[in-house]
């Protein structure tokens, strides 16, 4: 599972644009580097440009200029459903197929990729498991599930095949205030158990400075600067100060997270 | 009691005529069906196409139903045989429900559950085989529904070029202002059109529930 080349970025945009056809840029000429093992939050408002991103990422969406790389590859070579199989994908609350049970759900990729049934069983139940859910909900529908445990469901879908990097778009976004606090500070402690490569999109600064190793700010379509969370709390950067201004007003105090294991970014 | 005399007296009569319009109407459906499923999901994908196709089927509604079975005299090999025009007709009529319904179906799936497929890496067929068609049946299946109705209505007319079905009963009453005669062949006929839709439509809301 390790990537070809130690040194290559998990993922690498070099310039890359996303502009619509007869549309602004979504996103405009984006260099980021996101590294093996870390968790990067894409922090912004609404049409910040942070789902477009990610759907570069995974090949939903080409770019229309620049380039962005994968394990050290041009994303245009890869095999877009290998690509998506090494990226597990969550999305916020609607992405569960309604008519599959959570088991059918969480087994879903497994059964694509044709593993004999016994063992799709074993690793569904190990993925329930670690993700909180009880076993007695394996045959429920998504319908009768409470949000919280949809979420859950979600994320252990998108572990299902062991992906290296994880995308998640505002995975906790549809959550009541105290389910979401629950189910963040539970994820944090399973992020470190994973160690995987994780791209988190999200517009609740108390979830970047939670989970992120390292935060990227976009404001429509644009990298505005790219932070430790340490960093984040005492930059000068007007729309960070904005954003920190906004969630004090909401939130009291914030504790200083730990600072990331490594400094300096591209 | 004298609209059911002709049943009482001629059983075996009805019997067959009606074995010959469920074999018209069911075997129109299921050519309505192998051509309107594959050909549905293809033009759900393509919108300008779509338009052109749905345009072209509708159009044959727009034909008396008793015209069109005259027309199809001209065709070869169709025109040679009564059943194999009845039969092409009620395709035809049938396959403007079943096609609208399998692109709608399709197209109602909500996007979100489709993206998240895509991006989890589902190819294109596997997305359409688990994820598209089980969530568009109930919307298939009513389109079917409407279609099962229609062929059997329209079954009736077929008689009038020597297709057979219950419609020869229809026909033959209306000539000798026999009401006993005509009851023989609409009772069965309303009866059929009535269970189909019944039971489809059970299947139906059994479908659309899971969703």
């Amino acid at each position: 599972m390790a990537a070809p080349e130690s040194s290559a970025p998990a993922i690498a945009f070099r310039g890359a644009s996303y502009k619509p056809p007869g549309g602004p840029p979504l996103v405009d000429s984006l260099s980021l580097e996101i590294h093996t093992g870390v968790t990067l939050v894409l922090l912004g408002r609404s049409g910040a440009g942070k789902t477009t991103t990610l759907k570069l990422m995974n090949r939903l969406l080409n770019p229309t200029a620049g380039e962005l790389m994968v394990e050290g590859k041009p994303i245009g070579r890869w095999d877009p459903i290998r690509l998506r199989r090494r990226m597990g994908y969550a999305i916020q609350d609607v992405g569960l197929f309604p008519h599959y049970t959570v088991e059918r759900n969480i087994g879903l990729l497994p059964a694509v990729e044709r593993w004999p049934a016994a063992r799709i069983r074993e690793r569904v139940r190990a993925l329930m498991v670690l993700v909180g859910l009880d076993a007695s909900l394996a045959s429920r529908y998504p319908r009768e599930l409470s949000g919280g445990q949809r979420q859950r469901v979600g994320v252990a879908r998108a572990l299902a095949l062991d992906p290296p990097i994880l995308l998640m778009d505002e995975p906790f976004g549809a959550l009541d205030p105290l389910t979401r606090a629950e189910l963040q500070s539970e994820f944090a402690r399973l992020q470190k158990r994973l160690g995987k490569t994780i791209v988190l999109v999200t517009h609740d600064l108390r979830e970047a400075l939670l989970l992120g190793t390292e935060i990227a700010l976009l404001e429509s379509g644009h990298l505005v600067g790219l932070y430790s969370p340490a960093e984040f709390l005492r930059t000068r950067d007007p729309l960070a100060a904005a954003y920190r201004e906004a969630f004090s007003a909401k939130n009291g105090e914030s504790r200083d997270p730990p600072p990331p294991p490594s400094g300096g970014f591209a | 009691m004298n609209l059911l005399d002709y049943l009482i007296a001629h059983p075996r009569e009805v019997l067959t005529l009606t074995l010959e319009h469920i074999s018209l109407a069911g075997i129109s459906v299921g050519i309505a069906i192998l051509v309107g499923v594959p050909l549905g999901v293809a033009i759900a994908r393509r919108p300008a196409l779509a338009r052109t196709v749905l345009g072209a089927v509708n159009s044959v509604h727009v034909v008396p139903s008793l015209a069109l079975f005259g027309f199809l005299f001209a065709v070869p090999w169709i025109g040679d045989r009564a059943p194999r025009m009845a039969i092409l007709a009620l395709s035809l009529y049938a396959l403007l429900p079943i096609l609208r319904n399998v692109c709608a179906g399709i197209l109602g799936v909500d996007p979100a559950v489709v993206e998240a497929g895509r991006g989890l890496g589902l190819t294109d067929g596997q997305l359409l085989r688990r994820v598209e068609f089980p969530l568009a049946l109930g919307v298939i299946v009513a389109g079917i529904r409407v279609g099962v109705v229609l062929a059997i209505g329209i079954a009736t007319i077929a008689a009038a070029i020597g297709a057979g079905g219950l419609g020869e009963l229809i026909f033959r009453g209306l000539a000798m202002v026999n009401n006993s005669l005509i009851f023989a062949g609409a009772l069965p006929a309303a009866l059929l059109a009535l269970f189909s839709d019944l039971s489809l439509g059970w299947l139906e809301g059994r479908l659309r529930e899971r969703v």
